[in-house]
């Protein structure tokens, strides 16, 4: 309860009031701006071109690894972040126990590195 | 506590029900938004638990990273819904064998709750004592870097390793004949290496005796 | 009148509590944002004067009304939503952009203590425990606004300045992280305050001298703090990072389809989030509110001044480096991420861990 009061409810506030600014904005120029849309105008922009089918088209692969990795490294900074902030706690074990799961990922990541994972082609 | 209560049904219902639009939903990037939003309202929840190291881990892994991945994926599949819906006859029998499975345990979960043998459940997470001055993220590093914990820790590393060759065994495909930067040969070129001065005799052309040490650039 | 009183007495203190909330985020934003029009006249002039021009110099004295004019202008402007985008998303993004960027400065304290014995206790708007991880989702959540408007616009080119974007993005959020991870080793704190009040002692302290510049983190994490400058550069799409809105090459990215105030929201989040990058590099490497030397003129002047004018020197800088550097190539800006910075830092992680562990300082 004190926790919700003090520190998280003053966050939705703050939220609250700055989806209002926000909404506000984006409300103002469809009830003041002048509008008169044509065919042309709502087109995709192409260079002036008329679009040639569905812009959602297949992307690389490459994009998705760069996804995957991000995930995986994402995940080692989120097991640091305690062990980083209990440092002193967690003593020369912890500290010990922290290199090895590094070193684990540190193996991973010099497999990506030699297999050119991190090559843009 | 009336507050609260009033922000845990919120949450809750928002919850429930952007479930239930993930599953409805036709597009399936809306799909994906909606994920994000029953997200962000288990946040929520466990913030209200107290447990707000976990909630805003759940925002920066899941919402920051995993569902990009999901809109990724979904973004440049070529759904054919009429496609889709033909295959939901086929696969019906599968997915409801999932749901039932899925219903099961968690019906087994909460009766064991009941039955009061709930020696599985570890209890809530480590949220900080009412007075105490400890975090709850500092409550976490306490028990995550000692016995028996620091096993699990250094199994998570090995899962991570083996998701990170998996990724790449899966997707990398090197294409034939790309042509890449050597900043390392790029940076060790001198003239000495780069330039070949031939002698032209006047009057005609010649062809240069060898071809001079090509360095990639 | 009973029941208005009896309703007094129940509820006064939550209306107070409420009304109380609302005008300091009021506040905060109104200010936040009437920095940021100034310091976005400040980008142009910069840009200009390297380029040897004036700059926006017609509203107001030196032009210094110019993004009040510009604002104006984008509200009587005609909104266009394409005929083949999916609307409701299309015009969510940029509000999700606006608002996200907004949302990271309710844990951003800006002083702390008194100014002229007007404001007691710390000037923030929630003094969270985890303030830090905080804003490091939501600036993880900051793709998504320009990865919507890439896919609802249903156009080649904001598609394809969406997907760079975002994989650029990515990337640089891991090393921020592990940039992010060296800091906390040596405060040991998630809480912001905490970080800025941890850098009032350090190496010029040790030395015997006041509490002054050489006690921030910028010193002892050296590397750390160009990795983290670089990377917030890349992470907000600055040039020489601005591959997702290259204007010679995708047009404008993202942003093609937009007009009116949807694209003025794009840009206000890009610059909120500017400068949110900006206080952050403030407040973990020089010191937030502190002084730059803890003697007499100097700790006179009140904290929320010094802190911004850090920021506005550290978006001085940003600004320079858009006037200055010329864009990177896409394969080199994923090297620059991947190669460069991420070994980098995991390597200062333990670097900094085996110090603290094995060179006496444990906290």
């Amino acid at each position: 309860m004190d926790l919700l009061l003090t520190d998280y409810l003053p966050i939705a506030v703050f939220i609250g009031v700055a989806l209002f600014i926000g909404g506000a904005l984006m409300l103002a120029p469809f009830l003041v701006a002048y509008r008169n849309p044509d065919p042309e105008k709502v087109s995709a922009y192409e260079c002036g071109f008329n679009a040639f089918d569905d812009a959602r088209m297949k992307f690389d692969v490459r994009f998705y690894l760069v996804a995957i990795l991000f995930i995986i490294f994402d995940l080692e900074v989120v097991f640091l972040i305690p062990w980083a902030v209990s440092f002193a706690e967690a003593g020369e074990f912890g500290f010990w126990a922290m290199m090895i799961f590094l070193g684990i990922l540190t193996i991973g990541f010099i497999y990506e590195w030699k297999k050119g994972a991190l090559e843009w082609d | 506590m009336a507050l609260q209560a009033v922000f845990f049904y919120l949450f809750s219902f928002l919850t429930v029900a952007s479930a239930v639009m993930v599953i409805t939903a036709r597009n399936p990037v809306h799909a994906v938004l909606w994920l994000i939003l029953a997200f962000f309202n288990a946040a929520g929840l466990f913030v209200l638990l107290g447990a707000e190291f976990l909630a805003m881990i759940l925002v920066v892994v899941y919402v920051g990273a995993v569902a990009v991945l999901f809109l990724f994926v979904v973004m440049m599949l070529d759904v054919d819904f009429a496609e889709l819906r033909a295959g939901f006859i086929k696969n019906a029998p599968l997915g409801a064998m999932v749901g039932a499975i899925l219903l099961i345990e968690l019906v087994m979960v909460v009766g064991m709750r009941f039955a009061g043998t709930a020696q599985v459940v570890r209890g809530p997470a480590p949220a900080p004592v009412a007075g105490s001055t400890i975090s709850n993220t500092e409550a976490l590093g306490a028990i995550l870097y000692r016995e028996p914990f620091v096993f699990y820790l250094e199994i998570a590393g090995l899962i991570l390793l083996v998701a990170m060759m998996g990724a790449i065994v899966l997707t990398l495909r090197h294409k034939d004949g790309v042509k890449r930067q050597s900043i390392s040969a790029q940076n060790a070129r001198n003239p000495a290496t780069a330039i070949e001065i031939a002698k032209v005799p006047a009057g005609g052309y010649t062809v240069p005796p060898k071809a001079p040490e090509k360095v990639r650039s | 009148m009973s029941f208005l009183s009896n309703f007094w007495t129940e509820w006064g203190g939550a209306v107070l509590w409420l009304a109380w909330s609302v005008a300091s985020s009021l506040i905060l934003l109104a200010l936040l944002l009437i920095i940021i029009a100034f310091l976005l006249l400040m980008d142009r002039k910069v840009w200009a004067s390297v380029q040897l021009r004036r700059g926006p110099n017609v509203v107001g004295p030196f032009g210094l009304f110019q993004s009040f004019a510009d604002l104006l202008k984008f509200v009587l402007k005609e909104p266009i939503i394409p005929a083949g985008a999916d609307k409701g998303v299309f015009l969510l993004a940029p509000l999700v952009t606006a608002v996200l960027a907004l949302s990271a400065w309710a844990v951003i304290p800006v002083s702390e203590g008194s100014f002229f014995g007007l404001a007691e206790g710390k000037w923030v708007i929630s003094d969270l425990n985890v303030g830090i991880l905080y804003v490091l989702a939501i600036s993880s959540l900051g793709v998504y606004g320009i990865i919507m408007g890439g896919w609802a616009s249903n156009s080649k080119y904001p598609f394809l300045g969406a997907l760079r974007s975002t994989a650029q993005m990515v990337s640089y959020e891991v090393s921020i992280g592990f940039v992010i991870v060296t800091v906390l080793l040596v405060v040991g704190s998630l809480n912001l305050t905490t970080i800025v009040n941890a850098q009032k002692t350090g190496l010029g302290t040790s030395l015997g001298m006041p509490g002054s510049i050489l006690d921030w983190h910028w010193l002892v994490l050296f590397p750390m703090f160009v990795v983290f400058f670089i990377s917030a550069l890349a992470e907000t799409n600055r040039p020489p990072f601005d591959l997702p809105e290259a204007e010679s090459e995708l047009v404008a990215g993202f942003m093609v389809e937009y007009s009116s105030t949807p694209y003025l929201l794009f840009m206000l989040g890009e610059y909120v989030a500017i400068v949110t990058m900006c206080a952050m590099t403030v407040i973990l490497f020089l010191g937030g509110w502190l002084p730059p030397l803890d003697v007499a003129p100097f700790n006179w002047v009140p904290g929320i001044i010094w802190f911004i004018a850090k920021v506005t020197f550290v978006f001085f800088m940003f600004a320079m480096v858009k006037a200055m550097v010329p864009r990177y190539r896409y394969d080199q800006l994923m090297r620059l991420g991947w190669k460069v910075f991420l070994p980098l830092s995991l390597a200062m992680v333990v670097i900094v861990a085996a110090f603290m562990q094995y060179g006496g300082l444990v906290r």
